[in-house]
């Protein structure tokens, strides 16, 4: 069996050192929260990688081609546009009056669809009740949650994190 | 740890500007006219690298950024060059002005004459000899005087230390950002855009600028990635290298949004006075004209876009040339078409050969710079903050 328990800090370097430690001692930390992004915790926690840089390429991608999608039915397609008193009926012939347009496209569904990605991601859509076990994360807390085997020393672990600035252990 | 000039280096720089020399030589014998448009096209192409030197060391003051500490002695030594590309500058107007800027004859504006042309004739009061002339030295004090200022402070402090060079740095660079700010913008409509004298574009002046800061990115890139090559700047890391490729990519989508702003106004309105200028690149200079598009946009936009991609020694290298062609590219094609026109029937070998005259100038001069003060500026206050860059 395991058990989870929770480890509060009140300074962000105080969150760093305990979490070195623990990973010298082998043991997993399976969450942290913190009001702001802590410098250099992701690697020391086990984090990968975000894939969200990804997520906007394909966003901006999707943005472009509905963009596109949209000029060439609405003013090629279904009526041609004069652009500039010179008609031409082409996408490709009118295409650098449409590229502002697609430019801005493109930067709405890349930012719109980052931000609801992040939403549903870390789970925290209206209405949905946070997971967070304290409120005072979102103010000057930082909490690392650990789980801890049964093969693991409990009090060593506790002992560490007290010695490098934890001020509550439950 | 000063860097040394490796003798194999000074030989290969002497090459390269002999065959400068004897390009031009020959160029003058055989096509005057292609010479002086290869002699500007380099001139301008090598003064732009030497201004985004002290250019970027002016904004990293002004910001009080501290991540570009460690390599700071290479933007300095590239704004070394400045003094020869200004020099260059006005040599080319004393000398190719009849040939390069056809607003220089003297008839153009005597009602009388046949030639007598309005349109040039209303920009008298801006385009004459004279002005032409005292701005040519305005640029020369003010690039020059505002380089050797900031080389001066820096070394000062390495000997001193203390923060007092530092504070009066920000000073410095407060001004000359505002000088620069203008002087960019009309040096190159005295360059440039005075080529072809019929037509203007508010945009061209910061379209240029543009071109200028991201080309000297990828040689302070380049010129980075060579000195760590041979064992100087142990300190810069993927973090700094991460952050000047950052730098490329943004200045290159910056770069097409003033080239395309330029472009797409003058397409959609069709004035006629104004798609002249591009009517000429269009119609005999099309691929170029693609070229220079597909090769500063599309290909750092594309390459450089990912975090591994900018962390990586090959794919800075591959980028920067790429920049570095792309922009030289764009410079030919602000000259061309005004002064050899409808002529062009593809690259001569002049352009190539003074190319390798002002590159062999350009990396001689560096180099020497380089080698008179310790690649790494010791005492500046924000030196830790660039040696614990991490990103």
């Amino acid at each position: 069996m395991s058990k989870k328990i929770l480890i509060v800090f009140q300074d962000d370097h105080d969150i760093l050192v305990g979490a070195k430690k623990l990973k010298e001692m082998g043991v997993k930390v399976s969450n942290v929260w913190s009001p702001f992004p802590i410098h250099g915790i992701d690697p020391v926690i086990g984090l990968p990688r975000t894939r969200m840089s990804m997520c906007a390429f394909l966003y901006g991608a999707t943005g472009t081609t509905l963009a596109l999608l949209m000029f060439w039915y609405m003013m090629i397609h279904d009526w041609h546009i004069d652009i500039g008193g010179k008609p031409s009926f082409a996408l490709y012939k009118n295409l650098p009056a449409f590229i502002p347009v697609t430019f801005e496209s493109t930067v709405l569904c890349a930012a719109h669809g980052m931000v609801i990605t992040f939403l549903l991601r870390s789970k925290i859509l209206p209405g949905v009740t946070a997971s967070n076990p304290d409120p005072r994360t979102t103010d000057d807390r930082f909490i690392m949650q650990v789980i801890v085997k049964d093969s693991d020393n409990e009090s060593a672990i506790v002992s560490a994190m007290k010695s490098s600035g934890a001020i509550e252990v439950r | 740890m000063n860097y040394t000039f490796p003798q194999k280096n000074k030989n290969l720089t002497f090459i390269l500007m002999a065959i400068g020399v004897i390009t031009i030589i020959a160029g003058f014998l055989m096509n005057p006219h292609r010479t002086w448009s290869a002699l500007l096209i380099n001139n301008f192409y090598f003064l732009a690298i030497g201004l985004c030197g002290t250019f970027f060391v002016a904004v990293n003051y002004i910001a009080q950024a501290g991540w570009a500490v460690g390599f700071k002695r290479v933007p300095e030594a590239m704004g070394s060059y400045i003094m020869f590309g200004m020099l260059g500058m006005i040599l080319i107007f004393l000398f190719g002005h009849h040939d390069l800027y056809h607003w220089t004859h003297a008839e153009l504006y005597d009602k009388k004459n046949p030639e007598y042309d309005e349109i040039i004739a209303g920009k008298h009061g801006f385009l004459n000899i004279p002005f032409y002339v005292v701005r040519l030295i305005a640029y020369f004090c003010i690039w020059v005087g505002f380089t050797y200022w900031f080389r001066q402070e820096s070394l000062k402090e390495d000997i001193d230390g203390g923060v007092n060079h530092y504070h009066k740095c920000i000073k410095i660079g407060a001004i000359f950002i505002i000088l620069f700010g203008v002087t960019s913008s009309t040096s190159a409509w005295d360059f440039l855009m005075s080529v072809d004298a019929h037509w203007f574009s508010t945009l061209f002046g910061w379209y240029t600028f543009a071109g200028l800061f991201v080309s000297g990115l990828a040689t302070m890139c380049l010129l980075i990635l060579y000195l760590k090559s041979k064992g100087y700047l142990e300190n810069v890391n993927e973090n700094h290298l991460h952050d000047v490729g950052k730098f490329m990519f943004a200045f290159s989508i910056f770069w097409t949004y003033l080239w395309f702003s330029q472009f797409m106004l003058i397409w959609y309105a069709n004035l006629p006075e104004e798609v002249t200028y591009f009517k000429a690149r269009w119609d005999h200079y099309r691929l170029l004209f693609w070229v220079n598009f597909f090769i500063n946009f599309i290909f750092p936009f594309l390459v450089l876009m990912t975090r591994d991609a900018k962390r990586k020694r090959q794919v800075l290298v591959i980028a920067g040339t790429a920049i570095l062609m792309g922009h030289w590219i764009d410079v030919y094609l602000m000259v061309m078409p005004g002064t050899v026109g409808l002529d062009w029937n593809g690259f001569n070998i002049i352009e190539f050969g003074v190319l390798a005259g002002y590159a062999g100038l350009f990396l001689f001069v560096v180099q020497t710079s380089l080698s008179k003060a310790p690649t790494v500026a010791k005492n500046h206050p924000l030196l830790p903050e660039s040696l614990a860059h991490h990103i």
